[in-house]
């Protein structure tokens, strides 16, 4: 007995330090629909009322502990679901843009037939020389992209990789690694192979580190992996290869020096990019296409944002993490609202109004939420540094994303808490007697 | 006690009907019931099951909305009135439930407290000393943070008394608060309710089939088939 009696003021003056904020949250809520019914509340004194008031939300919780934690494993799952997707669909387009930000060039030129990198077609290469009589243009510079399967070296397994070929004596990327090792790719058939690629290369990116040379086959020309660069995997191609203009054309035989996959152009110190680009676009003709850096950059996430239907299905997984999250919140939501049927009577019979019960069922659905959300953001960290070392994607937490899906974990709550309290109305105290 | 009775009684009813249902379904449950409760006064009604006394209770109490006739409670007509004003006259009224239908998530102290948040202009110092002094009143001092699963019948309905006494009601209703204790538990309860309301000077109107009881009563009503009867000794010799 000594044990659970505790001095009665310590219960209410020291509630979980959660509660306060949740309280205003909710109590304004109701108070915005109640303010007509004046004599109750007043604004000014909203800390006083929120003092004053049992918070019966967070002890109805508290005291049904398996159903608390039923409830904050649910939202956790829920959560994990959408900052997974979420993460994918980021790492989608950060992966996808990491070699247009490496790219050493003011202004990019593509062909208006280009959908994404990996599907980038070609224009002629007399564009880059009339690009270079605009004034401010420094160089233009032609690189060469295409997809081509190659012999893992490792497990000799044909895999799909990425070939970017360059002039050597011109560098087109801001990468130091590559950029050290030109004078490599000026030999035939000599490659730098992406260190993030994703497979088995481990023993290959170890045997070129210690500097023997590792060869292997690709359309039956024997090609040399001369050095290492990191760029790291994307949802489009596994890996990339980059080489010199000259070994990228032996790869392709069908492919021209003539027609280029991507125009680098370099702007003079003191132009701005964006007026000498503007430029460009009412200089070349129309079978070419000018951006800025940026715009590119956007150019291939807009791709996959609108084009693949990779963005529509993580979309559609947050959808379906949010509506498993509405369901369990729902059904620990209206499993509370029964169980205290014949109390919340008993309240309104003394008076109580149903917005009062209201507020209860949503002071419930907005605590949820907060201790969901605690498990359901932690959890996200170590799976996103699994799948980082797994697949080499770029998943990281962002506070942004951190704060959608908070504000999606508050937003399914309260709608679970819509939902069960249509029961409250039921709850009808002259039943009581 | 005598200087509570003034010339307005708390409890008004004159030519009160109710009905059940609706169409021809439609069931006249109460008849005619007039009924002057004083301030102050014990009023015990019985009668035999579905005679309607419950339902009468409920009218008084606000609970339900009255049809026909007049029903003033506390100087306020409630019949006809609208829901937010019944809500509003609850507020006045204490209730005490055959079931102590405490909050079990809720320690005595806190039940006993939510008696008062409805009167904004008790402040969360004052509500906290007069809960926990309400609670020694009915002998449960040492008690108060007790959760109700770890309370006994009897004390279940006595912290029920005090959540209904503690803001000082004018007028509480009781619907046999005795039904579910002891020949002892009940006793006490009663004695109880009999002792505060004459401390407190609130008049109580009480539903019950214990004779046991009865003789807390100052007046007994007796009430069969939707008719009351305003004569103790029919009830007594029922009884």
């Amino acid at each position: 007995m000594v044990g659970k009696t505790r001095p009665y003021l310590t219960r209410y003056n020291s509630p979980t330090p959660l509660f306060f904020p949740l309280c205003v949250l909710c109590v304004s809520v109701v108070r915005l629909k109640n303010s007509s019914l004046k004599e109750d509340y007043h604004m000014t004194n909203l800390i006083q009322q929120l003092r004053r008031r049992t918070p019966l939300g967070w002890l109805q919780l508290s005291r049904e502990k398996s159903r608390l934690l039923v409830a904050i494993s649910g939202i956790a799952f829920a959560d994990v679901l959408i900052f997974m997707q979420l993460g994918f669909q980021s790492a989608l387009y950060d992966s996808n843009t990491r070699l247009h930000r490496s790219l050493e060039a003011d202004i990019i030129l593509i062909s208006p037939q280009a959908r994404n990198w990996q599907g980038l077609s070609t224009f002629s290469r007399r564009r880059l020389y009339q690009a270079e009589d605009i004034a401010g243009v420094k160089s233009a510079d032609p690189m060469y992209v295409n997809i081509i399967n190659w012999k893992n070296p490792e497990t000799r397994d044909q895999r799909q990789v990425q070939v970017i070929g360059f002039d050597p004596d011109r560098p087109a990327f801001n990468l130091p690694e590559v950029n050290q090792q030109l004078d490599k790719l000026k030999l035939p058939d000599t490659v730098l192979f992406d260190r993030g690629a994703r497979g088995e290369y481990k023993e290959v990116i170890t045997q070129v580190e210690q500097g023997k040379s590792v060869t292997t086959e690709i359309e039956r020309r024997t090609v040399t992996v001369g050095g290492l660069f990191k760029v790291g995997a994307s949802f489009g191609a596994d890996g990339s290869l980059i080489t010199s203009d000259q070994n990228f054309l032996r790869l392709f035989p069908k492919r021209e020096a003539a027609s280029v996959s991507l125009g680098l152009i370099r702007v003079e110190p003191g132009y701005d990019p964006k007026q000498v680009a503007a430029a460009l676009k009412s200089h070349l003709s129309d079978d070419v296409r000018v951006l800025t850096k940026e715009e590119f950059i956007n150019f291939e996430v807009n791709w996959w944002q609108s084009n693949s239907p990779i963005g529509f299905i993580f979309n559609l997984g947050v959808a379906m993490g949010f509506v498993v999250g509405v369901i369990i919140v729902y059904q620990v939501l209206s499993t509370d609202v029964n169980a205290h049927m014949k109390e919340y009577a008993t309240f309104k019979a003394m008076g109580y109004r149903n917005i009062y019960l209201l507020g209860v069922v949503f002071e419930e659905a907005i605590i949820l939420a907060l201790l969901g959300f605690i498990p359901g953001s932690l959890l996200p960290l170590g799976l996103y540094r699994l799948t980082r070392n797994a697949t080499n994607l770029p998943l990281y937490m962002t506070m942004a994303r951190a704060v959608t899906v908070l504000i999606m974990t508050i937003i399914m709550c309260t709608i679970s808490g819509a939902i069960a309290t249509r029961k409250l109305q039921s709850a009808d105290p002259a039943d009581m007697f | 006690m005598q200087t509570l009775i003034n010339s307005e009684p708390v409890i008004s009813i004159q030519n009160l009907d109710h009905y059940f249902g609706k169409g021809q379904l439609r069931k006249q449950v109460l008849f005619d019931i007039n009924l002057e409760i004083n301030a102050g006064e014990i009023i015990i009604m019985t009668g035999p099951s579905g005679s309607g006394k419950t339902t009468l209770l409920t009218l008084v109490g606000g609970l339900r909305s009255a049809q026909s006739g007049s029903l003033k409670i506390l100087g306020r007509e409630l019949c006809g009135a609208s829901p937010e004003k019944l809500t509003q006259a609850r507020r006045h009224h204490g209730y005490i439930f055959q079931a102590h239908n405490l909050h079990n998530s809720l320690t005595a102290l806190q039940n006993v407290r939510m008696g008062l948040e409805l009167h904004w202009e008790i402040s969360p110092e004052e509500m906290q000393s007069r809960s926990a002094k309400m609670l020694e009143h009915v002998g449960l001092g040492n008690r108060l943070n007790y959760y109700p699963d770890d309370l006994s019948g009897g004390q279940k309905q006595r912290v029920a008394i005090a959540r209904a006494l503690v803001s000082n009601p004018k007028i509480v209703l009781a619907d046999e608060p005795t039904a579910a204790l002891d020949k002892k538990s009940g006793r006490d309860v009663v004695d109880l309710m009999q002792r505060l309301a004459k401390e407190q000077g609130c008049t109580i109107l009480l539903v019950t089939h214990d004779n046991r009881i009865l003789d807390i009563a100052d007046r007994i009503v007796y009430m069969e088939d939707g008719r009351l009867a305003n004569n103790p000794n029919v009830a007594v010799a029922n009884g």
